[in-house]
């Protein structure tokens, strides 16, 4: 009933004539964001965060969580069009979205995906409204050497589940967390890594620079040079009669729809894993559990439905241990994590107390944010394919601008453009060679919070690392972060003790 | 890749040093009293980074890991062609905001990039070129406060500053 009471006032806050706009102008943004090749929620946050500065912070987390389910939304939109995936997020939907619209069946798949989008928010979003108050309450016993465990555990898992190369995602993960340590010590005051007396580096590295650098800048090398301008836009035809019918045919594809939605939901809910691999393991399952199996990859409407309800179930889950825990469960909400701390907000278990308006007005958004994307995605889907049908070179240039001047307003500091402009070179020159982003972002903006826990631990043990095993919540959680860490090397000495036993068998 | 996948690995190791020498400038062990030294923390993480570069070195002088076979190239004649004229055009428009501004240097990168890389017609790219930094303007200093750089341009927004604050 207290939950009841908190989402009623949440939706006051929601209802008010500005926020509302927020959430139709952000759905509407992140929907054309989304649907861009190589832009996805990540990038368009990422991108758009500065800009949030001029409102109070729960509109402007409203705005970008409308964004944010807005492009999970429309990055269906151009992997049934144009084969290729608006974001890693919407991999699983090419599969079968792009034999769809082959076939001329475009409009079929994009209501599909419309749809199946609307019933994983809504059921991810319920179960997000019942199970964060409870996650809060335990969490709110927790004190540095918890706050620490739970930091490696969201490190480990991006090793044990993140499935990319061992080394580099470690290598990943130091480097973001060597970033945050520069500019002024936390405890000393002294300044650190200042590179060359260089002043701007005395502020520190903001985490924005370094997520647009990657996320904007990187990202839009990396389209320009695999998509080689390449496009080719399928035809749709879209009416009313056509989109109703569209709907009646989805009946068949409800079970998919559900079984997407509740297995998206808990994959997001654990950090690092996400909306891709959630997606992906749906579309796996669904096509398990079908009976015309063989039908997937070639336009099987099940194989749309399953990936798109996980996704955006995914992307709620993944909300929950940031409001929480204050770990973000994605690189999107690592980008939204470090946007409270701008609008002044601590992010972690003293957020459903101390902000508990806030919160509610975020989650009570969320229900309007997902009825909204929905009616803008149906409603606009002839103008989303003109906009898909702009050529690369107007669409790079605007959002290189974007980058340069969103990388320049938090701090107005030249500084800031230019290291934002190294990070983007330097990281699409890495990812070139498979060194995984996504970690360095989520380290950047865990480090300071990792480095203060950790400190503050040794300084309570006066030096003793056994403080983070002995107590009786960070024990288990330290634990079970070491196995996920170990996890890569359990795997493999059991794989080479089969290829052993293999070649004695032969 | 083969070659990049080495050359990077030897790259980074030697970035991890300057790292570790650099936070080394601060005490990394034990304060009495105080705890884990200001320099102790970056000082690790340089020497995990470290520790990564030497794996990587490692597995590809062992001929294992997942790119040490590969044949493709790191980048093609093409690649490097796209990636040269997308981050230099970008980095010489950055470093031209510095002298002509940011109300300047962006109608000069969208024409570049529009009409030269992309062919469009000069209509298309100048209502662009010209409509953007309008945008920018309403945006940002209007909207949000936030005053752009504008290089020796800006005694020619007086006049527009007078009308509007």
């Amino acid at each position: 009933m207290e939950i009841l009471s908190h989402l009623i006032d949440g939706f006051a806050i929601t209802l008010q004539p500005m926020n509302l706009g927020l959430i139709v102008f952000g759905c509407a943004l992140g929907l054309f964001i989304g649907a861009m090749p190589g832009l996805g929620s990540v990038n368009g946050v990422a991108i758009l965060l500065p800009m949030t500065f001029l409102v109070p912070p729960a509109s402007a987390i409203i705005f970008l969580a409308a964004i944010y389910y807005g492009a999970m939304y429309g990055g269906a939109i151009s992997s049934i069009m144009l084969g290729i995936p608006g974001a890693s997020t919407a991999v699983a939907t090419t599969f079968d979205g792009r034999p769809l619209a082959m076939q001329g069946l475009a409009d079929r798949a994009l209501v599909a995906a419309a749809t199946a989008s609307f019933v994983g928010g809504t059921i991810s979003v319920i179960l997000f409204t019942m199970f964060a108050p409870p996650l809060a309450d335990v969490a709110l016993a927790f004190g540095a050497p918890e706050e620490f465990a739970l930091m490696m555990l969201a490190f480990a898992t991006f090793i044990g589940l993140g499935g990319d190369d061992i080394p580099k995602t470690f290598f990943s993960i130091f480097i973001g967390l060597v970033l945050s340590a520069v500019g002024l010590d936390i405890v000393s005051g002294e300044p650190r890594l200042i590179f060359g007396g260089i002043p701007g580096f005395m502020h520190g590295v903001n985490f924005l620079v370094l997520a647009i650098g990657i996320y904007g800048i990187g990202e839009m090398l990396w389209t320009i040079e695999s998509s080689r301008g390449k496009l080719n836009v399928s035809q749709a035809t879209v009416s009313v009669r056509r989109i109703i019918g569209c709907l009646k045919d989805l009946k068949s594809t409800i079970k998919s729809m559900f079984m997407g939605s509740f297995l998206g939901y808990f994959v997001g809910i654990l950090p690092a894993a996400g909306a891709t691999p959630g997606s992906l393991m749906a579309y796996g399952v669904s096509k398990t559990l079908s009976k015309e199996p063989d039908s997937f990859g070639k336009g099987n409407v099940e194989g749309v439905v399953a990936p798109e309800a996980a996704n955006n179930a995914a992307s709620t889950g993944s909300m929950l241990p940031m409001l929480t825990l204050g770990i973000p469960g994605s690189p999107t909400t690592a980008i939204l994590l470090g946007g409270m701390v701008i609008w002044g907000l601590e992010p972690g278990p003293r957020l459903f107390v101390d902000n508990q308006e806030f919160v509610w007005a975020l989650i009570a958004s969320l229900y309007a944010a997902n009825l909204f994307a929905v009616l803008i995605n149906i409603a606009f889907i002839p103008m989303f394919i003109w906009v898909l049908r702009l050529p690369f070179t107007i669409l790079v240039p605007i959002i290189f601008i974007l980058c340069v001047v969103g990388g320049y307003a938090p701090t107005q500091d030249m500084h800031d453009v230019w290291l934002m402009f190294g990070f983007g070179v330097v990281g699409y020159l890495m990812r070139k060679l498979d060194y995984p982003m996504a970690p360095a972002v989520l380290a950047i903006v865990l480090g300071p919070l990792a480095e203060t826990s950790m400190r503050q631990s040794l300084l309570m043990s006066h030096g003793n690392f056994s403080i983070f095993f002995e107590r009786a919540v960070a024990g288990p959680i330290m634990v079970v972060a070491i196995v996920l860490f170990l996890l890569p090397v359990i795997k493999m000495i059991k794989d080479r003790i089969k290829t052993l036993a293999q070649g004695a068998d032969a | 890749m083969r070659r990049a996948e080495l050359v990077m690995a030897v790259v980074l190791a030697v970035f991890s040093c300057y790292l570790m020498w650099k936070s080394s400038e601060l005490p990394v062990g034990w304060i009495p009293e105080r705890g884990p030294g200001p320099g102790a923390f970056p000082f690790w993480l340089a020497a995990g980074m470290l520790a990564c570069c030497g794996w990587i070195i490692l597995r590809w002088l062992r001929g294992v890991g997942p790119l040490v076979k590969s044949e493709e190239s790191y980048m093609d004649r093409h690649s490097l062609n796209q990636f040269l004229l997308g981050a230099g055009s970008l980095g010489v428009m950055i470093g031209l905001i510095h002298v002509i501004g940011v109300y300047g240097s962006v109608p000069l990168f969208l024409i570049f990039y529009m009409r030269v890389l992309g062919g469009h017609t000069w209509m298309k790219t100048g209502t662009i070129a010209i409509l953007s930094p309008v945008i920018t303007f309403l945006f940002f200093e209007l909207a949000l406060k936030i005053t752009l750089p504008k290089g020796f341009t800006e005694p020619m927004f007086y006049p527009i500053y007078d009308l509007v604050y």
